[in-house]
């Protein structure tokens, strides 16, 4: 009996094991979302293209789109641009950018510079649509359907991997 | 050329380990002495494999070879030299280099220090160090190699990290790793002393320097760790809880018990079977916290770029090492036996209850570090396990770790008498009680968490004089002098380190307690007062650093109408990666730090202006210094450097220091 403790250690560590086997396959970033399966929070703005021109959300109902969050001072956003030019090609479904803290000029110029992968940019200049999405870290993408809801959202870059494994079949349902 | 010679020295390290970590092995297991002798050379060859790979690979961050995909994401051909040299482990690939060339340091150390020791012990030690070593290569080789080259040269590379930027950061990783790795030498000794089944005082003795040398360089890396983050991170705080902060602490509260209790083990031959299972915790945790930092399970300041099958291979190595060791522990162990008995109030027990502390705090850092992925592996949610949670948790344990640091030293081995201790130490309650009381009044009012901060520093300097008399006294000045120069080395160097846990606590308390925080909207021509400092924000120019651009404020702070500093905070946007930067401008000095940062600009040529005064802050660090000294003196002891058995009669007058 009393040789059994020496045991626990082992028996521990087991458990440890199993949680960290599992934490690999868990990914730290990516959080929930309350807003999945809610309707898009309403917004009314303007293009960023053009300053007269303004968007609200009900104007897309009807339509599958993507609406990613956007700066030209963000970083991770360089990163990300190939792939959605990439994805913008396939004409798949409308691409809305959201030009969250940024100015028009300075936006304007990074589009121009870098490539525009976006049907239409819509310029949320003080951030407040923003934090009705709940912008955690830009980029971000969330994709909306139909009837308006939110049916899903990354948190970071996205890559062609992600867009062809994780953004592909679930556009392809929902537009089915 | 030079990075294929680096990756052959790799492979041919690999091979010599996988023959380094069998052969003596099964020598020893056989007695064939001509196997066991192989491991001696085998580690020295294995140490010049390493160091050679490790010196290509700074030699191509030196001359800006950027045709190495590694140079190439972590320098730049603006970058200083210095930061070239510190970018050899600036990402993933180079970090475990460095891990390994610690490890191959510590391993050769062991080979050339350990003459005196029997062969098979020698052979197995070797043979378990190298086994961890070869697994550390294959790790390298198979899905993080340093010298994979690119295909097509880019004209210049995408530069270091720019929080890496630092000179702290040139220091920082090799400190921590050599803390981290050097437990290797106590887990080896374990592993070899339970397959050899000899586990005795003399066991202890030999794992005692190692352990303290390791714990000594674990001590002052995460000390420069927690100095890099308060002047780079610009927040200020020193310590922060951080998944990454605690995969070092970690060890280090296992690595602090564990030399405790290998005291007891060497003098008294107790704790046996615990004492090796704290050896190989602490090891365990230095591994556990390379696999939290590379995988990326978790989300930290500190991550790095991750990918899942590098993850799964630390995972499987760590099963298979913590594991085997643990298997090997539950099936060796209960024939070693507690070993000698001791009284119910003994120096024994203080050491024992100081050892559980140690171990439920560090239990308590783990579980704080892991719930989060407890949680969302059990499909609970997401959450995040902050300070608060620590702070409640932590406090309550260290308190009477630090209450047991006035009387462990001062109570007898086997059997102490409560009167007694009580007796010798009244005078020295008396004395922290009134000193506590009267530094909170001082410092700007007596609370509860100062004082009782103030208490338990004066309590360890009390216990320490104390101690410090009843040793020295009587005979005079000459007398005191006589018997100082006699106190063996091991005991100045407990006391040192105890005196720096009192210097430790001292800064904390007033800091956790009278620090003064603001973030004021400042312009230039501004003037505001923060705790009796006039600060006087001049102006703004930019300036141009070798690879940053920056805008630099001027702030002038006076006392009284007196000058007491000019400060310059620096915001800085690295010129490749874009990335803004605070560096805080520190005026430091014994009794305070003004910390002055600079956060965003706001409108009409403001700055949103960070104003610290923190007393005493730099007293966390000299604490933590302190104690590493003390582990210094302690492992340097003359009856360790002493090379024959022979020379062991010197330890009768060290025989106190534990």
């Amino acid at each position: 009996m009393k040789k059994l403790v020496f045991i626990v250690p082992l028996l521990l560590f087991a458990v440890l094991v199993f949680f960290l086997g599992r934490g690999l396959k868990l990914d730290p970033r990516e959080l929930p979302s309350p807003l999945i399966d809610k309707p898009a929070p309403a917004f009314t703005l303007t293009r960023l293209d053009d300053a007269a021109r303004t968007v609200k959300r009900d104007d897309m109902l009807g339509k599958v789109w993507l609406l990613n969050v956007w700066a030209s001072w963000c970083v991770a956003c360089r990163e990300e641009h190939p792939a959605l030019l990439a994805f913008s090609k396939t004409k798949s479904v409308p691409l809305v950018g959201l030009n969250y803290k940024d100015t028009r000029p300075e936006g304007l110029a990074w589009l121009q510079q870098l490539g525009d992968p976006y049907d239409m940019s819509i310029f949320d200049q003080n951030g407040r649509v923003g934090i009705d999405f709940g912008v955690y870290g830009v980029p971000e993408t969330f994709v909306i359907d139909k009837r308006g809801v939110v049916r899903f959202k990354h948190v970071g870059p996205l890559t062609p991997e992600l867009l062809k494994t994780k953004l592909e079949p679930i556009l392809k349902d929902l537009n089915a | 050329m030079i990075p294929e010679l680096g990756q052959v020295a790799l492979l041919l390290a690999l091979a010599v380990a996988l023959i380094q970590g069998t052969l003596p092995l099964v020598g020893a297991a056989r007695g064939r002495a001509d196997w066991m002798a192989l491991a001696r050379p085998a580690a020295q060859t294995q140490f010049m494999l390493v160091a050679f790979a490790f010196i290509a690979l700074m030699s191509c961050f030196v001359r800006n070879d950027f045709s190495l995909l590694y140079v190439a994401s972590h320098s730049n051909s603006t970058l200083p030299l210095a930061y070239r040299i510190a970018g050899v482990w600036g990402g993933h690939e180079g970090s475990l280099l460095l891990w390994l060339l610690m490890l191959v340091v510590w391993m050769f150390a062991v080979a050339q220090r350990s003459r005196h020791l029997p062969a098979p012990v020698i052979a197995r030690i070797l043979a378990v160090m190298a086994l961890i070593s070869a697994g550390f290569l294959l790790f390298m080789l198979t899905t993080s190699n340093p010298f994979e080259r690119l295909a097509e040269v880019p004209a210049d590379g995408n530069d270091l990290n720019p929080l890496l930027q630092d000179p702290g950061m040139v220091v920082h990783p090799p400190m921590l790793y050599m803390g981290y790795v050097g437990f290797s030498v106590a887990f080896s000794f374990a592993v070899a002393a339970l397959i050899g089944g000899q586990l005795d005082a003399t066991w202890a003795r030999w794992t005692r320097p190692w352990t303290t040398a390791a714990w000594c360089f674990l001590t002052v890396g995460i000390a420069l760790g927690s100095l890099w983050a308060y002047y780079v991170l610009g927040w200020g705080g020193w310590w922060f809880w951080d998944p990454v902060e605690n995969a070092s602490f970690m060890p280090w509260l296992a690595g602090t018990a564990l030399i405790h209790s290998l005291a007891v083990t060497e003098k008294r031959g107790a704790f046996k079977s615990w004492t090796v299972l704290l050896a190989i915790v602490a090891f365990s945790l230095s591994l556990l916290g390379t696999f939290l930092v590379r995988s990326g399970v978790l989300s930290s300041v500190h991550a790095f770029a991750t990918d899942p099958r590098r993850g799964l291979f630390i995972l499987a190595f760590l099963a298979l090492v913590v594991g085997g060791s643990l298997t090997l522990y539950a099936w060796r162990a209960p024939k070693v036996g507690l070993g000698a008995r001791f009284g119910l109030l003994s120096r024994e027990t203080l050491l024992l209850t100081n050892n559980v502390l140690f171990v439920v705090a560090m239990l308590s850092v783990l579980l704080g570090t892991l719930y989060p992925l407890l949680l969302d592996a059990l499909g609970l949610g997401k959450i995040s396990v902050g300070p608060p949670y620590f702070d409640t948790v932590f406090l309550p344990l260290m308190a009477p770790v630090v209450f047991l640091v006035g009387i462990g030293p001062m109570a007898r081995w086997k059997k102490a008498e409560l009167p007694d201790l009580a007796r010798r130490l009244r005078w020295a309650a008396v004395v922290a009680v009134v000193a506590a009381l009267v530094a909170a009044w001082l410092a700007g009012g007596i609370t509860f968490g100062a004082t009782l901060g103030f208490l338990m520093s004066f309590w360890i300097v009390a216990a320490i004089g104390t101690d410090l008399w009843e040793r020295l006294h009587g005979g005079g000045i000459a007398g005191i002098a006589a018997r100082a120069r006699l106190l063996p080395r091991a005991m100045i160097g407990m006391l040192l380190a105890h005196l720096g846990v009192a210097v430790f606590a001292f800064g904390v308390s007033m800091v956790r307690s009278y620090e003064v925080e603001r973030d004021l909207r400042m312009a230039p021509g501004d003037t505001t007062k923060v705790a009796g400092f006039l600060f006087n924000f001049r102006g703004l120019r930019t300036l141009d650093g070798p690879n940053y651009d920056a805008v630099q404020a001027l702030m002038e702070v006076t006392r009284d109408a007196k000058p007491v500093a000019v400060m310059r905070p620096e915001k800085r946007v690295y010129r490749v990666q874009r990335m803004p930067m605070t560096e805080a401008a520190i005026e430091r000095s014994v009794a305070r730090d003004i910390y002055v940062s600079l956060g965003e600009p706001v409108a009409g040529g403001a700055w949103i202006v960070r104003v610290y005064v923190k007393p005493f802050v730099d007293w966390i660090w000299s604490g933590c210094l302190l104690m590493a000294i003390g582990g210094a003196l302690a492992a340097t002891d003359r009856r360790y450097r002493a090379r024959q058995p022979q020379a062991e009669t010197v330890t009768g007058t060290a025989g106190a220091a534990a």
